[in-house]
């Protein structure tokens, strides 16, 4: 594999550094891990470069920090997953509008859907 | 999960999953791999390895010596592979280890998985080598006065971990049991094992 072990290319520390409970990747909702694993599935595959989507990371929190937003609304994961989306648009592996679509589709199903 | 998602559901937990379907569609992922990954970084990657050792070297003195002797090749028996160059040091009552790394932060991963924050701060760094007995009460570790305090300098080339004392009356416990006592700040030496009922 090309790659580095992924332990290895997470951030520490630093604003791009996932937060962590005495040392552990620290997930507070499900969805959380999953676009994490998501995030790394496509990178063990070889289909972009970490320092691609670091750099996205950065500049999502980046953002985030110079909008004095209250400390309370912060969720790492959030500009993870939109980093992330940027970089499946950025690699053309899934356009923004293809996104919102199924984001549409999943808001309009019915009660009770099971999944 | 049964969920009413017009109602409810936030945003964001919609946009993850309309990603995850999207990119199985198209083949770039499928549900099972993402699982793998998740797996790994919440279990296989963390002090989970150390601690086997640790519990089998506490139910087999054979096995310690063999971990104190050549660590490596005592992980490699345990079907763990060690991309470090890792040494393990014994505590006893009269000799206690603790782990730093001065320069930086040089931590056995492999062993260990991903270092705690106070690990690379700059405090622990540069004070746990001029006075460890007053950092390691501070971080709740009162020892002895007999007991001497050993502090080891990791680097790139060797990085240290502590095989921590077997908790009492933990004598008939299974490795299973005994390795949920093997915490990493043990295993870092800022900490003993955990009594059986404190964990």
């Amino acid at each position: 594999m090309v790659n580095k072990n992924p332990s290895e290319i997470l951030d520490q520390e630093g604003p791009a550094a996932p937060p962590r409970a005495n040392g552990e990747l620290m997930f507070e909702s499900p969805w959380e891990s999953r676009v994490f694993g998501l995030t790394m599935s496509l990178y063990e595959a070889g289909l972009f470069d970490w320092e691609e989507f670091r750099s996205l990371l950065i500049e999502e929190i980046g953002v985030w920090d110079a909008e004095n937003h209250p400390e309370e609304d912060w969720n790492y994961y959030e500009h993870w997953a939109a980093a992330f989306e940027k970089l499946l648009a950025k690699k053309n592996f899934c356009a923004p509008a293809e996104l919102d679509g199924r984001v549409a589709a999943f808001s309009m199903r019915p009660h009770g859907h099971d999944h | 999960m049964t969920a009413t998602h017009e109602h409810g559901t936030p945003e964001i937990e919609l946009r993850v999953e309309a990603l995850e379907s999207l990119l199985t569609e198209k083949g770039l992922v499928s549900p099972a791999a993402v699982d793998a990954v998740i797996n790994y970084f919440e279990q296989d990657v963390g002090p989970l390895n150390g601690a086997k050792a640790v519990a089998r070297a506490w139910l087999d003195p054979d096995y310690k010596a063999r971990l104190i002797e050549d660590a490596s090749s005592a992980f490699n028996e345990l079907g763990i592979t060690v991309r470090d160059n890792v040494i393990a040091v014994e505590n006893t009552a009269e000799e206690h280890n603790v782990v730093v790394c001065t320069l930086c932060s040089c931590y056995p991963w492999s062993v260990l998985g991903l270092p705690p924050t106070w690990y690379k701060a700059p405090a622990y760094r540069s004070r746990v080598v001029r006075e460890p007995r007053k950092v390691l009460a501070e971080m709740g570790l009162e020892l002895p006065k007999s007991t001497a305090i050993r502090v080891w300098d990791s680097s790139a080339e060797i990085r240290y971990m502590v095989v921590p004392e077997q908790p009492q009356g933990t004598e008939s416990m299974t490795e299973n049991e005994l390795e949920a006592l093997v915490t990493r700040d043990s295993m870092i030496g800022v900490a003993q094992a955990a009594q059986p009922n404190a964990k």
